[in-house]
């Protein structure tokens, strides 16, 4: 088997753009590995618009914006393999796969970029009573039968969970011919992209009904209907119960970044994301292991994957090149007032550019109006805006410059936090 | 003066938007980050219209289906009128990204093109 300096384990949308990334850096030996029989992940079942507004300044649907990066990886003539089941990576970086080409191999590389992204939280994961009829889907797998597969899965539907997919699909179903008679989310605000209540319920009269979960399933072949209540203080309040008679519920109940793999390799793990703990670099625990997309932290937008990914891609091509990480002392990335997490969670201040700007994501825990976003380092605040609106479904992205950073080179901590305006 | 409250879905960033209005004339569009917000809240208020993005029947290609999208909006009205214009079509493959699949759908001027390509098997 030919050897390859960086593999990227997976061919979505995080996988591309790192590759794109690390060959315009230079590097010349990439391969991307890829388990699905075409490139482009998840995009391709996302036919919707709004996709690759601030990448490619225009709007596309997610084929399309899938087919943009397809087009740069074939151009730049890096290799991929489809089909291909990335079965162990190593805390050597040995990377076990097979498919029915090559059988079972192994590779060596220097680098790795993890890119694996995320998969949905399933029903099993949610502790719904009632039988287990045929009918119950998560949104994404809605999404896949009638968008490439060309099912409907359903014709009376009511969704569980207020995330985009679910978003996505109340209109996708509605235009497909089924109703969807409601939309039921059990936090009191939508997991959602704003948008997406506006043009894919709104437009069509689906009401969405906060605060309220499914208490029962009725149906034991098929789902012939289901339950929803109110919820106060996280239980279901008796005698607000409503039936909703139906044959198909999808759940669009949140999404779990996928690091079975990370994990095995003894990769370090964000209990609050699920994701790889990373360094500035995107670096994670297990040097010349990077990782981007959603496998790190959950996205909203593709295009902050796309950007967030390319710099994994660089990193990964500047830690082959240099033949090492650097040696700096990681100063963490701590979190307050409603952040929940921060990306990166430790800077290496030692090994900033002064004309660098460091990237941080985070999402917050609740949803807040009025606030400032303060940033400091050990005491000394070096960063700060007003943010009219916060919520949970939307990631916010910081650009600090290292310059600020560097004023400030015995720090503790980076401290992220929000205040009132 | 009356102020209108709207959530620009030009992009997934979703601003809010307040627009000032005095009878059916609009006034100012502030809340926007980008001159598309200005654009969208000026022709919500006149004349919605939206992106449409379905499937369309695919024969003898690597998928049952491909998908499509009107290549400019159509008015929000006419969203029904265009997919059920599509249920009934059937192409065969290959199909191409930006091949017309439907001229002039439903009479709203907009062509309906693919937005996927599709391969013979």
């Amino acid at each position: 088997m030919t050897e390859y300096d960086l593999v990227i384990i997976g061919g979505g949308p995080a996988g591309l753009a790192a590759a794109v990334a690390a060959r315009k850096a230079g590097l010349e030996s990439i391969l991307i590995l890829e388990r699905d029989n075409e490139l482009g992940g998840i995009l391709n079942q996302c036919i919707h618009n709004g996709f690759g507004l601030h990448t490619f300044r225009e709007e596309l649907t997610g084929p399309e914006y899938a087919g943009r990066f397809r087009e740069q990886v074939q151009e730049l003539r890096i290799p991929y393999k489809l089909n291909t089941m990335v079965l162990d990576l190593a805390a050597d970086k040995t990377v076990t796969a097979m498919n029915g080409e090559d059988g079972l191999f192994c590779l060596h590389p220097k680098a790795v970029v993890l890119a694996m992204g995320c998969r949905e939280r399933p029903r099993g994961a949610l502790n719904i009573p009632g039988y287990r009829p045929a009918g119950i889907y998560t949104a994404g797998t809605a999404q896949r039968l009638v968008n490439m597969e060309g099912y409907l899965p359903g014709r009376n539907v009511v969704i569980l969970g207020s995330g985009d997919i679910g978003l996505i699909m109340a209109r996708r179903m509605t235009l497909e011919g089924a109703k969807v008679h409601v939309v039921a989310e059990l936090m009191p605000y939508s997991g959602g992209l704003k948008r997406n209540i506006v043009q894919c319920l709104d437009d069509y009269g689906i009401p969405l009904k906060l605060s309220h979960t499914v208490v029962d399933i009725q149906g034991k072949e098929r789902v012939e209907g289901v339950t929803l209540a109110r919820v106060e203080n996280g239980k279901p309040v008796p005698g607000t119960e409503e039936h909703y008679p139906c044959d198909t519920l999808l759940l669009s109940c949140g999404l779990i970044p996928e690091n079975e793999l990370s994990r095995g390799a003894g990769v370090e793990i964000n209990p609050v994301t699920n994701g790889p703990l990373v360094s500035d670099t995107l670096e994670t625990s297990i040097p010349g292991v990077f990782a981007a997309g959603n496998v790190l932290h959950v996205h909203d937008l593709v295009d902050y994957v796309s950007q967030e990914a390319a710099a994994a891609g660089e990193n990964a091509a500047r830690y082959i090149r240099s033949g090492g990480t650097g040696t700096g002392r990681a100063v963490p990335v701590r979190c307050d007032g409603g952040v929940r997490y921060t990306v990166p969670a430790s800077v290496r201040l030692s090994d900033l550019d002064p004309e660098q700007t460091v990237t941080v994501r985070f999402r917050v825990g609740n949803v807040y109006q009025n606030k400032r976003i303060l940033v400091y380092a050990g005491d000394a605040p070096i960063y700060r805006r007003k943010a009219r609106v916060l919520a949970p479904g939307e990631m916010e992205t910081l650009g600090l410059k290292a310059k600020d950073l560097l004023e400030h080179p015995e720090a503790e901590q980076i401290l992220v936090t929000l205040e009132d305006a | 003066m009356k102020k209108v409250n709207l959530i620009c879905i030009g992009c997934p960033l979703g601003c809010p938007l307040v627009v000032e209005m005095e009878g059916s004339e609009i006034r100012s569009v502030t809340g926007n980050t980008c001159k598309n917000g200005d654009a969208y809240a000026r022709k919500e208020l006149t004349n919605p219209t939206r992106i449409i993005t379905s499937t369309v029947r695919v024969t003898g290609g690597t998928l049952p289906v491909v998908s499509v999208k009107t290549a400019s909006d159509v008015p929000k009205g006419k969203i029904f009128d265009c997919v059920r214009a599509l249920k009934d079509l059937c192409l065969s493959a290959p199909v191409v990204t930006g091949q017309v699949v439907a001229a002039d759908i439903a009479g709203t001027g907009a062509d309906v093109i693919a937005t996927k390509d599709i391969d013979k098997i």
